[in-house]
């Protein structure tokens, strides 16, 4: 029989420390439900989200019950709506939107991501389509999320694309101004977007995935700033070790779900994100593990060295406890989603720079930070730029979620609530980009990425 | 199918009779017990076979649930394979 300390063990980590599967998300593939009109791509869109995951929330439930493990999000992605609608020749894909969004309530789920473009080297006409049906389609659904990759290793980063996402992210903002500009949640700019990432407002399903699939990501910070608190004031070898062991460990339930979800669904089990990803709940911080470390606050000096270590430490443990991982893997560092990160903005510690230098360390990026409703279309899409270009010369994911919140200003807060959470708007430096953002073109790609 | 069931809480009289009571009524064959009692706080770990048992297992979840809440403790009753995944290799 199993150690009785063990078992202990695991229930505290669930009902303590916010251990939890983050989310399943079911992957589908819609490059079947192409069409002429756009009436029929909708009809044939929705038909196949319902039917392919018409189990998909049930299945969740019964494993979480039957496992003692929440389960917090039942998420679907879809093929990227640019490619699916492509066939229509429509100037709108606001009804594609629709449908989706009917479609994840129809089956129960919390977000649908895919109402996305890949425009990294340029636009096809689709994409352009897209890109304009982005506000509109984001403040008229509830679930539907959208995402853009701008920038490639390989392609280099597309300035043309980034300098539309500065007024597409503030029209979001604006259609949603009675609504603390929640689109613009809802939205993100990639660079070297990930295929089998299981995460919102990010997730889509890539070409070169089946035609269905189960990615599984699980949560864990609480645990592992419980594990640095119990190993005291050891070196940092040591912590590190501390790391790795609870990663693996959280990791393991993670691939114990997703398998288990595979078979019950019978759907191809796709990767196990690594990922730390936090909540507003206490206990549930990123930037707590940090503090434990031995900060005063998060975002002070040392701050990027130790999410490094952080990083690093999770991925070496999670990695041997999942027959694939994929997606994103690494920590989030989203401040409306984090109470340790919004206390650490709140209070200074935590600047917009500081943030873009941590993200050269982990994943994903620039995540769900609010910026003044005023700050000028070219600064976000700046903000944007660098942002991306840490992604494409470290060849790494990175991107950014920006709130624009429309009528506030630095030291107002915005509250979405529920594990989207709240966030202070933090200052921006608003010397002007003008000129820069204006060339356009397209920046060519590293020379790191010619391998072959 | 094997599903450990935890029982945590204020020590009371007739703990284990009452889980067992409930789980006999199921069909649920208990296969282990290890019990101990620190201070006034009772913790049970309970291996069983639920492969007889005579309702879905999601039910006996509830089950256990709403009696621990009845006599005053916490019980868990989770499949084996969480916690054989999370601490064997």
């Amino acid at each position: 029989m199993l150690n009785t300390g063990d078992i202990l063990e695991t229930i505290q980590m669930i009902e303590r420390e916010h251990l939890d599967i983050r989310t399943i998300t079911m992957g589908i593939s819609l490059l079947d439900c192409t069409a002429d009109s756009l009436d029929t791509l909708c009809t044939r869109v929705y038909d196949k989200i319902t039917r392919t995951a018409e189990q998909l929330v049930r299945t969740g439930e019964d494993i979480e019950k039957e496992y003692g493990i929440p389960i917090v999000h039942k998420r679907i992605s879809v093929t990227p709506i640019s490619l699916v609608a492509a066939s229509c020749r429509s100037d709108n894909y606001i009804p594609v939107a629709q449908a989706l969004d009917r479609a994840a309530k129809e089956v129960g789920v919390n977000f649908i991501g895919g109402f996305s473009a890949l425009v990294h080297k340029g636009f096809t006409n689709a994409d352009r389509v897209l890109l304009d049906s982005i506000p509109e389609a984001l403040s008229t659904t509830d679930m539907v999320c959208s995402s853009v990759n701008v920038a490639t290793t390989k392609a280099g980063i597309n300035m043309d694309a980034i300098a539309r996402m500065g007024d597409i992210i503030r029209r979001c903002a604006y259609l949603t101004r009675d609504n603390n500009s929640i689109a613009c949640a809802k939205l993100v700019v990639f660079a070297n977007a990930a295929e089998d990432n299981p995460f919102m407002a990010g997730a889509f399903h890539g070409v070169g995935e089946p035609e269905s699939v189960i990615n599984v990501s699980v949560s864990g910070p609480g645990v592992v700033r419980s594990a640095i608190a119990n190993a005291g004031d050891c070196d940092l070898t040591a912590l590190a070790e501390t790391v790795k062991r609870t990663a693996f460990k959280i990791t393991r339930v993670g691939q114990l779900v997703a398998a288990e979800a595979s078979r019950r669904l019978n759907v191809p089990f796709g990767i196990v994100d690594l990922s730390l990803a936090p909540t507003p709940a206490i206990g549930d911080s990123v930037a707590h593990i940090l503090e434990e470390m031995g900060f005063a606050h998060t975002g002070c000096h040392g701050t990027t060295a130790a999410l490094a270590l952080l990083n690093d430490a999770v991925k070496k443990g999670g990695v041997m406890a999942s027959s694939h991982v994929g997606g994103l893997s690494g920590a989030f560092i989203p401040v409306s989603e984090d109470a340790g990160m919004i206390d650490a903005a709140r209070g200074g510690y935590l600047t917009l720079e500081k943030l873009e230098a941590m993200t050269a360390v982990c994943s994903v990026g620039l995540d769900m930070i609010a910026i003044p409703g005023d700050t000028p279309a070219d600064v976000i899409c700046a903000i944007i730029a660098d942002e991306i270009s840490i992604g494409v010369v470290n060849n790494k994911t990175t991107a950014a979620r920006l709130i624009p919140a429309f009528g506030k200003k630095v030291g107002d807060e915005i509250e979405f609530g529920g594990l989207l959470g709240s966030a202070p708007v933090m200052p921006v430096n608003t010397a002007s980009p003008a000129r820069f953002i204006a060339r356009g073109g397209r920046i060519p790609a590293p020379v790191h990425s010619l391998r072959n | 199918m094997k599903a450990i069931i935890t029982v945590v809480g204020h020590d009371t009289v007739g703990i284990i009779s009452r889980v067992s009571a409930v789980l006999a009524a199921r069909g649920v064959n208990i296969l282990d017990i290890t019990q101990s009692v620190l201070g006034d706080i009772f913790a049970m770990v309970m291996y069983v076979d639920i492969g007889s048992c005579t309702i879905p297992f999601t039910d006996l979840v509830d089950e256990n649930e709403a009696l621990g809440r009845e006599i005053g403790v916490v019980i868990h009753t989770m499949h084996e394979d969480i916690f054989n995944s999370m601490h064997r290799i």
